[in-house]
């Protein structure tokens, strides 16, 4: 492929929203929910992006999707700049970007039947024509997902938190789509059902050849599903790696603190917190130079000046650190 | 004075929907040793919250407790008139919730609302309570507590508010702390440090702990016993390190295979094992064993009637007529890891 296999790419993206707008225009003050965040995913892998709330981990996510208008960089799938493109062609390549929600509950409409949900995507994008076929399809994804074709005539309450994940998951596969995102769709689900939802999410990709971008805070979870994750820090990316490496070689002082936060479900595991300071700094004004000093274990004055990039510290480990990963001379 | 700090025993709870007569809580009995916590756990609808509004007759209609005791240090809350209640429910057990944003009043400052209840239950003046306030908020590890006091809630991150429901909590120095989902909704690392506080405080207030959670890590964290809850039963109660190493109802093993693991390397499973199917519709519940549809070992005798909680060792019951062979292989990889450890 003519961009490395990456199947998204993703440049210096901003997402800045206004703040504090008084009656009369908007002020000069805004939250920086993304901050100038660049990176890859490959076609076929899961990236797994983890953060605490309010990170920009589902911003990122949206401004991919162009469901909302970063402020300023650059999207491309397949090469192809998604943020110059015209309504037109954007819906149109809609088709192969779809997304799964969290909440079961809310992103499904509860006056339309299943059949109609998972078949509203083919109407929009197909036209309204040839009602037989779409019923077709319709009862061959809700069987891809597990669920009986029959459902189709039902309306969402019907359906157990679970159930109605996979009736999202079978509006997203509707217009066979390259590349999903997965926005905490396994958060809301309990643990017995969780597990079913991953593991079908799993045999999907391998199926269809899927890409997914996985946002969550359930550490565990990410990295069971993902190939490569990004933990992300006050709208920052700080450290970048492959699914296994960062679980047990987290370099950054925040990785390392968020999975010392991590309960484990072994009494004699021992307990080993890296504690960190205080809370984290409003988004409105975070601190200058390293966004993280403020509560970092291991700062130093220098941390105040600069803003770290990320560094490639071994092959694919990426770290936005100047004191774990020191920067190369400009 | 007895060694429980609480006994519930045969507890019955019921909602009287128009669609029918739903056992939130059926037949649940445990005790709580004093200076100890057990932790209720279960998935959502499993009756563990019903469990805990039971304690504290809190349950509103169409609910309604309709068999059963709850011994509280000697007492039995059911037989107390209202007017009684009503003192022992914030002095003698308090109790904090999963959201504090819902749970601590927008208009009124937190100070004000701590001293609210030390006011009431102990009768002195607001001037009186109001350093008493701040200690609290001190002891939660609240900074700079005095000038927080008058912070409205709106005012503070979600850890701050979970600290400050449990300064309100401890201010009037209970015997019983019940904690419903006290940090899922907090970030990882904020959780980390609620739970770290409330085992200090534990021991500074030699707290009996009711802890309600859906998540094993945090049991695991905190528990010295564990009950795990099924469609409005106890399936199994046992010491917290037995619950993990050895379960031995096959619900509490289908949820321990279900955890997705942070895992040594070269564990990592590409499939995680599920627990098959959905928890029953509790409006018609099946006749024996209520986990029979989902269970791997299921056979005729589990169906025809309901399984009693049978006893796995002296501190360990579990409500399967198989338990011996359930949980065996997690024993099992539990002492490999144990000789990995050792060498």
């Amino acid at each position: 492929m003519a961009n490395n296999g990456n199947l998204i790419e993703v440049r210096k993206l901003k997402k800045y929203f206004p703040a504090g707008a008084g009656l009369f225009g908007a002020g000069n003050a805004f939250v920086k929910a993304v901050d100038d965040v660049s990176f890859n995913i490959r076609g076929g892998e899961t990236f797994g992006l983890v953060g605490e709330s309010g990170c920009g981990k589902s911003t990122i996510g949206r401004c991919i999707l162009r469901l909302i208008e970063p402020t300023s960089g650059k999207v491309s799938f397949l090469g192809q700049d998604l943020l110059s493109l015209s309504s037109d062609a954007l819906r149109h390549l809609r088709r192969d970007m779809q997304i799964i929600f969290q909440d079961p509950y809310s992103s499904l409409n509860p006056r339309m039947t299943v059949g109609q949900i998972v078949g509203e995507p083919l109407v929009i994008h197909n036209g309204g024509d040839n009602r037989s076929g779409r019923r077709e399809r319709v009862a061959e994804l809700l069987k891809l997902v597990g669920l009986d074709p029959d459902h189709a005539r039902r309306y969402p309450h019907e359906f157990s938190g679970g159930q109605r994940q996979r009736i999202g998951i079978a509006r997203a596969l509707a217009l066979k789509p390259r590349f999903i995102v997965c926005d905490e769709p396994v958060s809301a689900l309990d643990v017995s059902v969780q597990a079913q939802v991953v593991n079908l999410l799993q045999d999907l990709q391998e199926q269809l050849g899927l890409t997914y971008l996985f946002i969550s805070h359930g550490l565990s979870v990410v990295q069971h599903i993902s190939t490569r994750v990004g933990i992300m820090y006050l709208g920052k990316l700080v450290e970048i790696a492959p699914s296994d490496e960062i679980f047990h070689n987290p370099l950054h002082p925040y990785t390392k603190a968020l999975l010392s936060a991590i309960p484990i479900p072994d009494p004699a595991h021992p307990r080993e917190r890296v504690p960190l300071r205080g809370e984290i700094p409003t988004a409105l004004d975070p601190p200058a130079g390293c966004n993280f000093r403020t509560r970092c274990p291991i700062a130093e004055p220098r941390c105040a000046n600069e803003s770290p990039e990320l560094v490639e510290v071994a092959p694919d480990h990426f770290v936005s650190c100047m004191v774990v990963a020191p920067h190369p001379k400009k | 004075m007895s060694d429980n700090i609480l006994e519930v025993r045969h507890l019955s709870t019921k909602f009287f929907t128009r669609s029918g007569q739903i056992n939130a809580a059926d037949d649940v009995s445990f005790n709580i040793v004093r200076g100890s916590t057990l932790a209720l756990v279960g998935e959502s609808g499993s009756g563990k919250s019903v469990t805990s509004l039971s304690i504290m007759r809190l349950v509103s209609p169409p609910g309604r407790i309709t068999a059963g005791e709850i011994v509280f240090d000697g007492t039995d809350l059911l037989k107390l008139s209202d007017e009684q209640m009503r003192r022992i429910r914030g002095r003698d057990v308090a109790m904090i919730f999963q959201d504090p944003m819902t749970s601590l009043n927008p208009v009124y400052t937190v100070g004000d609302q701590i001293c609210e209840g030390i006011q009431l239950h102990e009768r002195i003046s607001r001037k009186q309570a109001w350093p008493r306030a701040i200690e609290m908020m001190t002891r939660v590890k609240i900074p700079d507590a005095a000038k927080r006091a008058r912070d409205y809630p709106h005012q503070l991150s979600g850890g701050m508010r979970q600290r400050v429901m449990i300064a309100m909590a401890l201010s009037c120095k209970p015997k019983l702390l019940i904690a419903d989902e006290p940090t899922t909704a907090l970030d990882v690392t904020i959780q980390a440090e609620i739970l770290d506080l409330l085992r200090g405080l534990r021991v500074d207030f030699d707290l009996s702990m009711l802890l309600i959670t859906h998540d094993l890590g945090v049991v695991a964290e905190t528990a010295d016993r564990v009950a795990v809850m099924y469609a409005g039963r106890i399936v199994e109660e046992s010491p917290v390190r037995e619950v993990f190493y050895s379960p031995k109802h096959p619900y509490t093993e289908g949820l321990l295979r279900s955890v997705p693991k942070l895992s040594e390397e070269g564990l990592k499973v590409r499939r995680l094992q599920t627990i098959e199917g959905t928890v029953p519709n509790l409006l018609h519940l099946p006749e024996g064993c209520t986990f029979a549809s989902r269970c791997e070992y299921v056979i005729d005798e589990c169906t025809i009637k309901p399984i009693p909680l049978l006893s796995v060792n002296e501190e360990h019951r579990a409500r399967c007529i198989r338990f011996d062979e359930v949980g065996n292989e997690i024993a099992k990889t539990r002492v490999h890891k144990d000789v990995a450890h050792r060498v």
